[in-house]
């Protein structure tokens, strides 16, 4: 019975299928894969924009939307009402055919990641050997449809978002591959089903992630840091400082563009944390052996919305950094640290079982924590900044 | 350390979203329509004028009988945004000294343009034009529903009591010992008048005497 309930998708699909001549069949069964993301994948974003609303709203002490339907559930449907029956402005000097084409790319750039996502056992919409290469090509195809939002639209704010946007995007993509890498590593391959298969077995009740491990620890934490920087999320939202930049590199879109530069967004979230979920929260694994039973793909989802509501727990926390503070915490913490911790994994897949290979490792890296960290707040790297005439 | 701050932050926030939902004093709003603050006495956003209950010169309806507004005209030129319009009328009525004053024959401030700076109210030697506190003006039409005439402008004198209390009775007292210092003006002049009067005929009937002698 529960094994029919994990695989209920997949035999569906294959149900579905089966009343087709046998040519069709191929083509049609990735069709109908297709078609389930796109449709979920937005249904999910209404929700995760009531989910952020809401939360925020908590996390101010306010209420949050409460007038559309039960608990202002019904929110994001007046919204993207809203938003399609706003004027959809081009400005006068834009170059108009760039200007259409960047959101098409962004969303569609997004949506190719979640082609190699394994969101459940053997639900894969295509099993490559090299999904992870393939999830990191597309992700940084997202750059080029935020620069040529900035440019084409011929608004200094605009250009400057978007420079800043992938100065930003440039920046952490380095240790977002780099945290990466310490996993590929350890499991030896690219593709993402295994990474979450090597995960999927345990020691007693407890599972066998890659957090649980001290250079997984490490590097999850330099992922969720590099993957709030790639999604523009608070509080790295500086390409779209609405306090600085009005609303950044969409500055000059209205109405259903908008809307899909706002999809665009939510989806990437999704995707990277949907992507963090497989690399080292074991993807569609149970969190303890006595609970396999429950269908993977459930696991799979309330991981992933676990994730959206940390980013949206931390965008309620903290203010937006400098542009400065940014660079500076890319390039001399995050980047060092995860180059330490590809040595860190080379030492713990060479030292061998036993309880030595945990303590070296997670002194290294503590130790390299505290000195970088101290080293950089002290020079007022990533500190606050003194401001001579200030004070 | 570093991130000590950014675990710091995160508790508080997450102490305000559990607190939110456990006590409701916590919140910080109030939820609109339906339950509304008590408004401050300082507020203001549009001017209004001031009539007196009390029909003075017997015409009605009330509120135009009784504008304390004698349409000087002060106050439309002071308007820094020029959004009071005014046309004087052409007979007199009698005021609350009982002094006959032209009145306003049209009254019009347009609320688009107002920029609720209280010049108007601050020049007025009449106490005639006060601040309202009414927010909810919203309407369909953008022109002429925010054009206010005369009528709509006109509130008594109890409404501005119910919410500017402390000013409004300031005015109310300088308005009486106002009035107590044209009395008592009217009374001597008629006194003198009166002694004029007598002395004029006393001279006319020394005159007669004299005359007659
Ligand atoms: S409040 Fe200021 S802007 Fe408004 S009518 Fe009076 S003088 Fe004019
Ligand atoms: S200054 Fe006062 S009395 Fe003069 S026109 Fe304006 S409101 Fe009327």
């Amino acid at each position: 019975m529960s094994a029919t309930l994990d695989q209920i998708f997949v035999l569906l699909q294959h149900w579905l299928v089966s009343f087709l001549p046998a040519v069709l069949q191929p083509f049609v069964s990735v069709l109908l894969g297709v078609v389930v993301i796109i449709g979920l994948f937005p249904a999910l974003f209404a929700f995760a924009v009531w989910m952020e609303r809401k939360g925020l709203g908590r996390i101010q002490n306010r209420l949050g939307p409460n007038r559309v339907g039960p608990f202002g559930l019904l929110q994001p449907i007046a919204d993207g009402i809203k938003s399609l029956t706003k004027e959809d402005i081009v400005p006068l000097s834009a170059d108009v055919v760039v200007h259409f084409l960047a959101p098409l790319v962004l969303v569609v750039a997004v949506f190719m990641g979640f082609a190699v996502l394994p969101m459940g056992r053997n639900m894969v919409l295509v099993d490559m050997d090299a999904g992870l290469l393939f999830y990191f090509a597309m992700g940084a195809s997202t750059e080029l449809s935020i620069f040529m939002a900035g440019w084409s639209s011929r608004n200094k704010y605009s250009l400057l978002g978007a420079m800043r946007a992938v100065a930003q995007m440039i920046s952490y993509e380095v240790p977002l591959l780099m945290s990466s890498v310490a996993v590929v590593m350890i499991a030896g391959t690219l593709s993402l089903t295994k990474i979450v298969a090597a995960q999927n077995s345990y020691s007693g009740v407890f599972p066998h992630w890659y957090i649980f491990t001290p250079w997984g620890l490490a590097g999850f934490l330099m992922y969720v840091v590099s993957s709030m920087a790639e999604t523009n999320r608070s509080p790295f939202d500086l390409p779209e400082g609405e306090s600085e930049l009005v609303a950044g590199y969409f500055t000059e879109y209205s109405g259903f563009k908008f809307a899909l530069f706002f999809l665009g967004e939510y989806l990437a979230m999704f995707s990277i944390s949907g992507l963090g979920t497989v690399l080292f929260l074991g993807g569609w694994s149970a969190p303890f052996s006595f609970l396999t039973w429950v269908p993977s793909w459930i696991w799979f989802f309330s991981k992933l919305m676990m994730s959206i509501s940390v980013f949206i727990w931390i965008r309620g926390t903290l203010p937006r950094l400098r542009q400065d503070q940014l660079m500076n915490f890319a390039w001399k913490f995050v980047l060092p640290m995860t180059l330490l911790n590809l040595f860190v994994a080379a030492l713990w897949r060479f030292l061998g079982e036993g309880w030595e290979r945990w303590v070296i490792c997670s002194v290294i890296l503590l130790l390299a924590y505290v000195v970088l960290g101290r080293t950089g707040m002290r020079e007022g790297k990533f500190g606050p900044r003194r401001y001579r005439y200030a004070e | 350390m570093l991130g000590e701050g950014i675990l710091k932050g995160l508790w508080e926030t997450a102490k305000n979203f559990t607190g939110s939902y456990v006590s409701a004093d916590r919140l910080t709003t109030v939820e609109y329509p339906e339950q509304r603050i008590a408004p401050i006495e300082a507020t203001r956003d549009f001017p209004f004028l001031v009539f007196d209950e009390e029909n003075r010169d017997g015409g009605d309806p009330v509120w135009e009988a009784g504008l304390r507004c004698v349409a000087c005209q002060i106050c439309e030129k002071e308007c820094p945004p020029k959004c009071i319009y005014i046309e004087r009328s052409k007979d007199k009525k009698l005021d609350y000294l009982g002094k006959a004053q032209y009145y306003p024959a049209r009254f019009d401030i347009d609320i688009s343009v107002c920029m609720s700076c209280q010049i108007c109210v601050e020049v007025c030697p009449f106490d005639a034009i006060k601040m309202d506190t009414e927010f909810e003006l919203s309407t369909t039409d953008r022109f002429g529903g925010l054009l206010l005439d005369r009528e709509q402008l006109a509130k008594p004198n109890e409404y501005y009591h119910k919410i500017h209390p402390a000013e409004a009775a300031g005015v109310d007292a300088h308005l009486a010992e106002e009035k107590v210092k044209a009395d008592a003006k009217a009374k001597a002049a008629a006194e003198a008048k009166l002694a004029a009067e007598a002395k004029a005929a006393a001279d006319a009937a020394a005159k007669a005497t004299g005359e007659g002698a």
